[in-house]
C-alpha cells in the first residue's frame, strides 16, 4: 500500500520530468535543423539559467511574478473554471497599489507597503471576482469574460496613466508619479531577487493548504467535479466561486503590486508584459497544483533567463524560446494520458 | 565534435578571464577585444526603430577588436536589468547600448550605479545632472528629416490631403507630426495633414486600419511614427498611395511608392562613440544632434519625386546643414487657432520648450487627446 502511494506520487514527478526531457530533445532537433549544435544549446541553457549564482538569481527573478499569476488560473481551476485573465488582475492590482501609495505620501514606509499590498490584492481580487460573478449570476463564460477584462484593464490603465494619474513631467513616457524610493520593498537580503518570490512561495503553500486541507477546498473540488451534485448536497456554489475568484485575482494583484513596489516604482505601460499570460502556461503545466507551480515557474524563469544567452551565443532569434515553451506545453499536456499506467504496472509488481 | 568541446571550454575560460578583466581598470579591459552589448525592445528586423539600431550595431562589427553581442525583444522591466548583467557577467561587455526609451529609468540608472566602471549609452536623450556619470543618453532631432519629408510630400500630393499614423500624442511624436505638416505646407500651402493615433508603439492591426481609413478619405501621401512602419508602408503602396518612411529606409518594401523618409543615422554615430571610448575619451553624457551633426538623415528620393520637390527639399536641407535655421518659429498657430510661438520668436532645436510640445499646428486635422 505504501509502495503504491509512493509510485502514485512518483509518477507526478516522473511523467512531467520525462515530458520536459522529451521537449528538450525535440527542441535540440529543431535547433540542429538551423545548423546549431544541440549540445551547445543544452550547455548554454544550463549556463544561462542555473550555471552560476548570478544565473540562478536571474531565473528566480523571472519566476517570481509567474508563481503569483499562475495561482490566478490554478485556484479557479479547482472549481472547473478556466480563468485566463490574470494579466488584467495584475494591471488593476498595480494601479490600485500605486494609487494607495500616492494618496498617503507622508505615511511611514511600512504602512504604505502594507496598504499597497492590500490595495493591490483587493483590486486584482475584485477584477477576477467580476468574471466569477458574471459566470455565476449571468451565465457568462468566465474564460471569455476574464480575457476581455484584460483589454478593459489595459485601457483603464492607459487612460489613467495618460490622463488623470499622469505625472506631468513624464513627457515622452506617460507614467504615474513615483511611489518614492523609501516605499520600495527592495530585494531579499544578500540577493538581487525581489520579495515577490517569497510572496509567491508563501501564497502557493497557502493555496495548497486551502485546497487540499480545508473544508472550503474540499467543497470547491467537489463543485469542480460535479457542480449539480454539489448543489444537491447543499454546497454554497456561488460563494465558492466568488471567494475562489477573489483569491485568484488577489494573487495576480499582488504580483502587480510587487512589480510596482520592487521593480518599476510607478505604473506605466511597461507593466503589461504578459506575466499574466505566461502564468496560464505555468498553471496548466503544474496541472493546477499550487505546490507544483513553484518548480514549473522556476523552469520557465530559467528558460527565459537562458533565452538571452541563446540569442547572443548561438544567434537564435528570440522566438526560439517561444518554440521551446510551446513544445513543452504540448508534450506535458499530451503526457496526461500516461497517468495511471505506471501505477498499474507498479501494482502488478507488488 | 571535438571542435565544439574546445569552443565550449574556451567560452568558459573566456568568461572567467573577462570577469577578471571587469575588475581591472577600464583601460585594461578595453585593451583586448571590447565587448559591446546591444539590447532591443522589439525584433531587430522590424524595418523600424529596432532595425535602425541593429544597423548601427552591424557597423560596429566591422571595426577591429570590437565584439558585438545582441539581444532582442527584451521588455522594459527587470528583465532588461538581468539582460545587461548577463552581458556583463557572462560575456564581459564593458559598453552597453540599451536602446529603448523605457530602459532608462529605473533600470539602466540602477545598473550604471552598480557597475561604475562600465559605460552605459541609452537612446532617448534623458540624461540629467543627477544621473550617474558613466551613463549617457543620446538622441537625434529627427523632426528635421521629417520636415524635409514633408516638403517632398507637399509637392507630390495631388489631393492636398496627407496622412500620419502615430502611436501616442507625446511631445516627441507631436514634434514629428508638426514638422512634417509644416514642411508639407512649404511645398503646398493648402495641404492638410490628417493624424490618427493608434495608442501604442506596435499595433499592426490598428496601423493597417488607420492607413485604410486615411486613404478612403482621399489621402494620397502617408507617413507614420510607430515602431515598425512596415505595415503602413506596404499597405499604403498596395492601395496606390505614396509614402514617406520612418526610422530606416523602407524603399525596398514599396519601390514605386516610397518618396523619401526620415532615418536615424546610428551606423555613423555608434562607430564614433566606440572610437571615443577606445581612445580613452569620454562620450558626452547628453548627446544630441540633427542632420548637421549626422545623427539623422533623409532617404534618397524615389524616382517619381519631381524636380521642384527635390529642389526645395535640397535647399531647405542645405540651410539646416548650415545651421541657424529654425523649423519652429513664430508666428506659429495651432490647429485650434491659438498662438503657440509668438511672432519674432524662433525656437531652435535645443530649445527645451520644444520638449514639452502638446499641440498640433495649423493644417493638422486631429486632436492630442
Amino acid at each position: 500500500m505504501a509502495l503504491e502511494r509512493f509510485s502514485g506520487a512518483a509518477e507526478y514527478v516522473l511523467i512531467p520530468t520525462l515530458a520536459v526531457a522529451l521537449s528538450l530533445f525535440l527542441f535540440g532537433i529543431f535547433v540542429a535543423l538551423f545548423g546549431k549544435n544541440p549540445l551547445d544549446l543544452y550547455f548554454y541553457m544550463y549556463q544561462g539559467a542555473f550555471g552560476s549564482w548570478f544565473s540562478w538569481q536571474n531565473t528566480l527573478t523571472r519566476a517570481a511574478p509567474l508563481i503569483l499569476t499562475a495561482l490566478c488560473t490554478a485556484l479557479p481551476a479547482q472549481l472547473g473554471m478556466v480563468i485566463i485573465g490574470g494579466e488584467g488582475a495584475l494591471l488593476v492590482g498595480a494601479l490600485s497599489a500605486t494609487a494607495a501609495a500616492l494618496v498617503m505620501p507622508a505615511a511611514p514606509p511600512v504602512l504604505v507597503q502594507i496598504t499597497m499590498a492590500i490595495a493591490g490584492m483587493a483590486g486584482g481580487g475584485l477584477w477576477i471576482a467580476l468574471a466569477g460573478s458574471l459566470r455565476h449570476y449571468r451565465g457568462v463564460n468566465e474564460t471569455i469574460s476574464s480575457l476581455l477584462l484584460v483589454s478593459i484593464a489595459l485601457a483603464v490603465l492607459n487612460h489613467l496613466v495618460e490622463g488623470p494619474m499622469r505625472d506631468p513631467t513624464s513627457l515622452n513616457k506617460p507614467s504615474t508619479a513615483a511611489i518614492g524610493a523609501a516605499n520600495m520593498i527592495g530585494s531579499i537580503p544578500g540577493t538581487d531577487i525581489h520579495w515577490g518570490l517569497i510572496f509567491g512561495i508563501v501564497a502557493a503553500i497557502l493555496a495548497y493548504i486551502l485546497i487540499y486541507h480545508t473544508v472550503f477546498g474540499f467543497a470547491a473540488r467537489i463543485a469542480g467535479g460535479n457542480i449539480r451534485a454539489a448543489k444537491i448536497v447543499g454546497l454554497p456554489v456561488g460563494r465558492l466561486i466568488l471567494i475562489t475568484c477573489f483569491l485568484a485575482g488577489a494573487a495576480a494583484g499582488l504580483a502587480g503590486m510587487v512589480e510596482v513596489a520592487a521593480v518599476q516604482g510607478r505604473t506605466n505601460a511597461n507593466l503589461a508584459v504578459g506575466y499574466g499570460f505566461t502564468g496560464i502556461l505555468v498553471a496548466f503545466l503544474a496541472r493546477h497544483n499550487p505546490l507544483a507551480i513553484i518548480p514549473v515557474a522556476i523552469l520557465l524563469g530559467g528558460i527565459g533567463a537562458s533565452g538571452g544567452l541563446l540569442q547572443r551565443r548561438l544567434g537564435l532569434p528570440d522566438a526560439s524560446v517561444l518554440v521551446l515553451q510551446g513544445i513543452i506545453f504540448v508534450t506535458v499536456l499530451a503526457s496526461d494520458s500516461l497517468y495511471g499506467r505506471f501505477r498499474f504496472s507498479a501494482r502488478k509488481e507488488t | 565534435m571535438p571542435l565544439d568541446q574546445v569552443s565550449r571550454r574556451r567560452v568558459l575560460q573566456g568568461t572567467a578571464a573577462l570577469t577578471l578583466a571587469g575588475t581591472l581598470p577600464l583601460q585594461r579591459a578595453f585593451a583586448k577585444d571590447t565587448v559591446v552589448g546591444f539590447i532591443y525592445v522589439g525584433s531587430r528586423d522590424d524595418y523600424g526603430y529596432n532595425q535602425a539600431h541593429a544597423v548601427g550595431a552591424a557597423a560596429l562589427k566591422k571595426l577591429p577588436e570590437i565584439k558585438v553581442i545582441e539581444e532582442e525583444k527584451v521588455p522594459e522591466t527587470d528583465a532588461v536589468e538581468k539582460t545587461m548583467e548577463s552581458m556583463i557577467n557572462l560575456d564581459g561587455a564593458t559598453l552597453l547600448f540599451p536602446t529603448s526609451f523605457g530602459y532608462y529609468s529605473p533600470h539602466m540608472v540602477k545598473l550604471a550605479n552598480k557597475y561604475p566602471k562600465l559605460r552605459f549609452e541609452h537612446c532617448g536623450g534623458l540624461w540629467g545632472d543627477k544621473d550617474p556619470k558613466n551613463a549617457g543618453s543620446y538622441f537625434g532631432y529627427i523632426d528635421e528629416a521629417q520636415y524635409i519629408s514633408g516638403i517632398v510630400a507637399g509637392h507630390m500630393t495631388k489631393s492636398g490631403k496627407l496622412g500620419f499614423v502615430a502611436a501616442k500624442p507625446i511631445p516627441q511624436v507631436l514634434r514629428n507630426i508638426n514638422a512634417f505638416a509644416m514642411g508639407a505646407r512649404l511645398g503646398n500651402p493648402k495641404a492638410t495633414l490628417q493624424v490618427i493615433f493608434t495608442g501604442d508603439w506596435s499595433m499592426p492591426v490598428k496601423e493597417a486600419e488607420a492607413t485604410n481609413s486615411l486613404i478612403a478619405q482621399g489621402v494620397d501621401v502617408l507617413t507614420c511614427h510607430v515602431d515598425g512602419p512596415k505595415t503602413v508602408v506596404e499597405n499604403a503602396s498596395r492601395r496606390g498611395a505614396m509614402v514617406c518612411g520612418y526610422h530606416v529606409n523602407q524603399a525596398t518594401l514599396a519601390p514605386n511608392a516610397y518618396l523619401t523618409g526620415a532615418e536615424w543615422n546610428w551606423e555613423e554615430l555608434y562607430p564614433r562613440f566606440v572610437k571615443m571610448v577606445v581612445a580613452g575619451e569620454s562620450i558626452p553624457n547628453f548627446y544630441r544632434g540633427g542632420l548637421k551633426e549626422g545623427l539623422v538623415k533623409v532617404s534618397p528620393y524615389g524616382r517619381m519625386v519631381s524636380e521642384a520637390a527635390r529642389k526645395q527639399a535640397d535647399d531647405v536641407k542645405a540651410k539646416l546643414m548650415a545651421g541657424g535655421y529654425a523649423i519652429f518659429q513664430g508666428p506659429l498657430v495651432d490647429n485650434k487657432g491659438k498662438t503657440v510661438i509668438a511672432s519674432g520668436t524662433a525656437r531652435g532645436q535645443t530649445d527645451p520648450e520644444l520638449e514639452k510640445m502638446d499641440y498640433l499646428v495649423e493644417g493638422v486635422i486631429g486632436a492630442t487627446s
